[in-house]
């Protein structure tokens, strides 16, 4: 039992409640949301710490011994995306101060932020299926409203599509949870994985996992991701970092966590789905990124093709690259957040997202060019930087079991990842100034959080072996559920 | 029971994609409604339809499995605050778009 594990869902829930009452007050607001996010982080730390010293942490809520009540499982894995979110999202916060506007913050901007994130360390953490539905909710629920406040007419034809799709998706998780429910006779998550290796996994219950499958793809933009380049470039670029940075990886930890300790009895069936579905979603992604000239769609696609490369890595299933399935996933929160900042810097400062009417920016904003520039080479995988290991780490993986043309595949996407950022960093910044003269804007507020994010990019990619040390804690728990059964099943008081 | 179960449940489903496929915002609404109570009655009877008494220890023989039941409610309560999100959201966009037909709502950029 340890208590702590509640903490990342109730120092938000909190928050948001708090700031409920305070909607004048946006300075106020500003500084309980920050004060809210530090804590966040040190609670965040202090479990990392926690769990690498003392093994997997568990809560079982109001005392109901597993399998019969909601237990809370702070595993290695769950906890460093804890962790890795909060740094994230407390960036994320820092950036929305100066770009959200007035409006915006005075419409519950903070509220639904910290409601949003109560949804994602909540997804992290818990045990439960069906608890893990109500998660995922709160969290849509909130990414509703964040995506359609503003009210502009994009946003609003965006969001009635966006929320139709998240309803679809999760009727069928409904639906899924009482198959599920009909063929084992349980939801905890620790007992699902004992009940499903005892069934044997046949028929049945791979079609569950193909259903299971779906439902999370559509949520992390694996393969069936037609909804997402249009629904996330509609909301301001700091709501785009929060969704690019964490939504997509809640629906990817939830697939790998389904796929690593649920359905594991038959390997050859549901890894091969996901490696197909990764393969079409790198090429497709790859090709979105490349074809597209806004700065909004060239970024989304970049998210679809992480995404793929996550799954890849999670088809491979080794040992290796499973680790470096944790590390690039970890790479990825913290590298797509500075992308998106990064990226409405870009638009803020020209004034546009065309790529077409930007040029000579480097004059003006020399440090926000070079910014992008290394974290392209970052998200590309050149050694120093954070890509690299958990590229690697993946790669080596797939070779092993002999994954030759997907590794190709993800090598290959690396290049597009390559080409469209360059492409936006050569006509943004390079060629000459368009005609309207854009008047200079202040960028220091942006440049420091983006220079802060930055700095622990390159600290993740030259400290990789400190980091490693947290993450093969993790891989070796997805390599070998029994740990996550025992540490569940077996109550400690 | 369980046959009728189904054929309620297919019903709903039917209805239900059939109106998502329309093009008035409204019907759409309507439609993410019903598919949501098909989904229940699938929940409800995938955990087995038994006879008999409330779930307190020391009353009768047989049990009823209260866990779909807390599912369900669980469920509801969150389709019922989707919903009531759906309309206003719908109700905002014909304000502000002029139209509830899902085609006409053109690319524009502000």
């Amino acid at each position: 039992m340890s208590n702590l594990l509640v903490l990342p869902i109730l120092i938000p829930l909190c928050t948001a409640v708090i700031l409920m009452f305070f909607k004048e007050k946006i300075r106020l607001q500003r500084g309980i949301s920050a004060v809210s996010g530090v804590l966040n982080i040190l609670i965040a730390l202090l479990l990392v710490t926690r769990v690498h010293s003392e093994g997997i942490q568990t809560l079982q809520m109001g005392g109901w011994a597993p399998p019969y009540g909601i237990v809370f499982v702070g595993d290695m894995f769950a906890v460093l995306l804890v962790a890795m979110a909060s740094v994230v999202s407390f960036a994320i916060l820092l950036y929305s101060f100066h770009s959200i506007g007035e409006k915006r913050e005075r419409f519950y901007y903070y509220t639904f932020f910290q409601f949003l994130l109560v949804g994602v360390y909540g997804s992290f953490l818990t045990g439960d299926i069906f608890n893990l539905f109500v998660f995922f909710e709160v969290m849509l629920i909130s990414s509703y409203a964040l995506i359609s406040i503003g009210g502009t007419r994009l946003q609003l034809r965006e969001t009635s599509k966006y929320l139709l799709i998240n309803i679809v998706s999760s009727t069928l998780f409904v639906a899924a949870v009482a198959y599920l429910y009909a063929a084992v006779g349980t939801l905890n998550m620790a007992h699902l994985s004992q009940r499903i290796a005892e069934a044997g996994q046949g028929g049945v219950l791979n079609v569950i996992a193909v259903l299971f499958l779906i439902v999370f793809s559509l949520k992390a933009g694996l393969f069936l991701f037609f909804w997402l380049p249009g629904s996330y470039s509609a909301p301001p670029a700091a709501v785009r970092a929060l969704f690019g940075a964490l939504l997509t990886k809640v629906g990817l930890y939830a697939i790998i966590r389904t796929f690593t300790l649920l359905f594991v009895n038959d390997p050859g069936f549901t890894q091969s789905w996901i490696a197909w579905m990764a393969a079409a979603t790198m090429i497709l992604g790859g090709l979105g990124a490349v074809a597209y000239k806004d700065i909004p769609r060239i970024l989304n696609y970049n998210v679809i093709i992480s995404v793929g490369f996550v799954a890849f890595g999670l088809a491979a299933g080794t040992r290796d690259a499973l680790d470096g399935t944790v590390f690039y996933l970890l790479h990825d929160m913290l590298a797509k957040g500075l992308m998106f900042i990064l990226g409405g810097v870009i638009i803020s400062a020209a004034g546009t997202d065309r790529l077409n009417s930007m040029g000579g920016m480097i004059k003006k904003y020399p440090l926000i060019g070079w910014m992008f520039f290394i974290l392209t080479l970052a998200l590309v995988g050149i050694p120093p930087l954070s890509g690299f290991a958990g590229k690697v780490l993946i790669i080596r993986g797939a070779l092993d079991t002999g994954m030759l043309t997907l590794s190709l595949i993800g090598l290959g996407s690396s290049f597009l990842v390559l080409y469209s950022l360059i492409k936006v960093f050569r006509q943004a910044f390079w060629g000459n100034e368009p005609e309207n003269d854009q008047p200079k804007v202040s960028l220091k507020w942006a440049s420091a959080i983006a220079g802060g994010l930055l700095v622990l990019v390159i600290a993740m990619g030259i400290g990789a072996e400190f980091v490693f040390t947290y993450v093969s804690q993790a891989g070796e728990v997805l390599a070998s559920p029994v740990q996550y059964i025992d540490a569940v099943m077996k109550m400690k008081e | 029971m369980e046959l009728l179960m189904a054929v309620a449940v297919g019903i709903l489903f039917t209805i239900g994609v059939y109106l998502i496929l329309s093009k008035s915002l409204l019907r759409i609404v309507l439609g993410t409604s019903l598919l949501t109570h098909g989904v229940h009655l699938l929940l409800l009877t995938m955990a087995g339809l038994k006879k008999g008494s409330a779930p307190v220890l020391g009353k009768a023989d047989t049990y009823v499995d209260p866990l779909p039941q807390a599912l369900i409610l669980t469920s509801i309560v969150i389709s019922f605050g989707v919903t009531a999100f759906y309309f206003v959201l719908a109700y905002r966009s014909y304000q502000a778009l002029g139209t509830d037909e899902i085609d006409s709502i053109k690319e524009d950029k502000e």
